[in-house]
């Protein structure tokens, strides 16, 4: 996702010389091209990622439109003031890109797991929050948010979803894309890990359970009309994201469909539960610690849709 | 007296009915960096009242957004908007909030009010002034205390490492904070060293005498391919004898016999 994003932003820069990216000293290798390329649109901060964002606002108050990179946690955290007050506040195309979202950099240590910032950032007005689970998703939404006024946070994951689109999709900001069609429960997810809700559907179809599974690239703007389609056409709701359960994807969601009167049959939130993971180790390795996986996406289901068919037979 | 003199006792007056009438603080803060405002709108910077958003006008932010009272009565005195307007400070549903905001206030450039913010976003102006080739300048103004922020080192580092001499920090140098003098609290002495060590080239000037004040504000860049700081020395709660140089006035609103007297000696001075 990250090169793709890259190669996309190259493509975009070369048509707009107001396309600005600033890194926060991170980016070995990757942003070469970019650098060598368009060298007047390429700016290294260097490790001062509050100056970085303030930066990035003086530019695009002035009419360019910014992209600002680092990874994991610190595109956002250190500069979340600078994001909301003078970013967002001040109308700004500002995007904030974080490579390395969830445990992309797992064996790094709690520094480097980025398992907050959907709900950080959703909470932000003026910002919307993108999770694309794949290449193709990563190239429509940069192109998306280079176009958009107001800051987007664009969280990019190692792991991805493989390739997505189907022969002929096209692509729409703010709509959840349904990946496969299902009855009993509907799979939300969101990021690379809708590559682990696939193989959950895969395995489950084997067993009898149709799942419905959808790639919520936009976790702000939400569409909560395809959830709530989603609870009246399916047995039931999980959200699966790998980040806290705390206000994420699976926060939003709860809060959209409550507040619309939308009941699921039942509702699960795959996610973190275990507060700071002191444990490293692979993206995949956590995922199954932390029952974020494929297996533990599609117990879940079994636990749930169990019961029902059970008492339907009955 | 002066037009700058004049100019800035009316500002004062403005700055002391707005705080009394809204209940609102910072008076002193924003009475050091009257003569500061002044300077700069009334001689130095390149703005038009008639067309806030002209492309080439110098850009100036307020970075100690909590003396935002001085910020709209000198855009009110410059013809910016209309004085009347001063009064819906620190109101219900006023615009001219305590802390500076641009929203729907023609003139104002960037809304602050966290400190340590508007020295980055003006070196990004000061950039793509740069990159876009445009000759006007930026401005921004600190207070001392505010010079604690972290951020503001790293633009300060940053603004010299890229040549931005285009840009011009001017610090209120008031040496109190708000709980104790700046150099108890954190001290930033040797203070010109430290920007000369971080390639900026310095100017000390009295932040009061406004021959000092326009002849150093006028004169930047002070080197080529260097940014610039104007280390205004000034006096906290400058212009009223009881709040001058008195850590209480950084809060304490002028009511009652208080307003009487702070508004006699402006107006006496003015």
């Amino acid at each position: 996702m990250r090169d793709t994003f890259i190669k996309r932003l190259c493509e975009l820069a070369e048509q707009d010389p107001a396309i600005m990216l600033i890194t926060g000293d991170l980016g070995f290798k990757v942003l070469d091209e970019f650098r060598e390329r368009f060298p007047k649109q390429f700016l290294n901060a260097g490790i001062a990622e509050q100056n970085m964002t303030g930066l990035a606002t003086g530019l695009a108050l002035e009419g360019y439109t910014v992209f600002t990179y680092s990874i994991a946690n610190f595109t956002f955290m250190r500069c979340l003031e600078q994001i909301r007050n003078d970013a967002a506040y001040h109308d700004c195309n500002v995007n904030v890109v974080s490579v390395g979202g969830g445990f992309s950099y797992g064996s790094l240590g709690i520094s480097h797991h980025a398992t907050e910032d959907l709900t950080i950032m959703r909470s932000l007005p003026n910002v919307e929050v993108l999770v694309p689970c794949d290449n193709w998703e990563t190239t429509e939404l940069t192109t998306e948010i280079a176009n958009r006024p107001g800051v987007s946070y664009l969280r990019l994951d190692k792991s991805t979803a493989g390739e997505t689109q189907r022969p002929g999709e096209t692509f729409a900001y703010g709509k959840a894309r349904v990946l496969r069609d299902g009855t009993d429960v509907t799979l939300a997810g969101t990021g690379g890990i809708v590559g682990d809700v696939l193989k959950a559907a895969d395995a489950l179809a084997q067993e009898g359970i149709s799942a419905r599974v959808l790639s919520l690239h936009t976790v702000k703007p939400l569409d909560t009309d395809t959830l709530a389609t989603a609870c009246r056409e399916t047995g039931g709701l999980i959200t699966v994201e790998e980040h806290t359960i705390e206000g994420g994807l699976g926060g939003a969601v709860a809060e959209a469909l409550l507040e619309q009167g939308a009941r699921p049959g039942f509702f699960h939130r795959v996610g973190l539960r275990a507060g700071f993971s002191s444990t490293v180790g692979s993206q995949e390795y956590l995922r199954s610690v932390y029952e974020l996986d494929a297996e533990a996406i599609a117990d879940a289901v079994r636990q749930r849709v169990g019961r029902r068919q059970l008492r339907r037979a009955a | 007296m002066t037009d700058l003199e004049s100019l800035a006792q009316r500002i004062r007056i403005h700055v002391l009915r707005m705080t009394s009438q809204g209940g609102s603080s910072h008076i002193g803060s924003a009475f050091s960096m009257v003569d500061i405002m002044a300077a700069l709108y009334g001689r130095v910077l390149n703005v038009d009242p008639k067309n806030p958003r002209k492309a080439n006008r110098d850009r100036f932010i307020l970075s100690k957004g909590h003396a935002g009272a001085a910020v709209y009565a000198t855009l009110a005195e410059c013809g910016f908007f209309p004085v009347e307007w001063l009064k819906s400070h620190y109101q219900d549903g006023s615009y001219l909030s305590g802390h500076v905001s641009h929203k729907g206030i023609p003139g104002v450039e960037f809304s602050t009010g966290s400190l340590g913010h508007g020295l980055g976003v003006a070196a990004g102006m000061a950039l793509a002034a740069k990159q876009k080739e445009e000759s006007h300048r930026v401005v921004c103004l600190l207070s001392d205390g505010e010079c604690d922020e972290g951020s503001n080192w790293e633009a300060i580092l940053f603004a010299a490492h890229h040549n931005l001499d285009n840009l011009t920090a001017i610090i209120d140098y008031n040496k109190i904070q708000s709980l104790a003098p700046v150099q108890e609290t954190l001290a930033l002495e040797p203070f010109a060293d430290k920007w000369r060590s971080f390639g900026w080239s310095v100017v000390e000037s009295d932040g009061h005498d406004f021959p000092q004040l326009t002849t150093a504000l006028g004169s930047c860049p002070q080197q080529a391919g260097q940014p610039t700081v104007v280390i205004a020395h000034t006096t906290k709660g400058k212009g009223v004898s009881f709040m001058e140089n008195s850590v209480l006035w950084h809060y304490r609103t002028a009511r009652g016999d208080e307003f009487d007297a702070a508004l006699r000696e402006l107006q006496k001075a003015a």
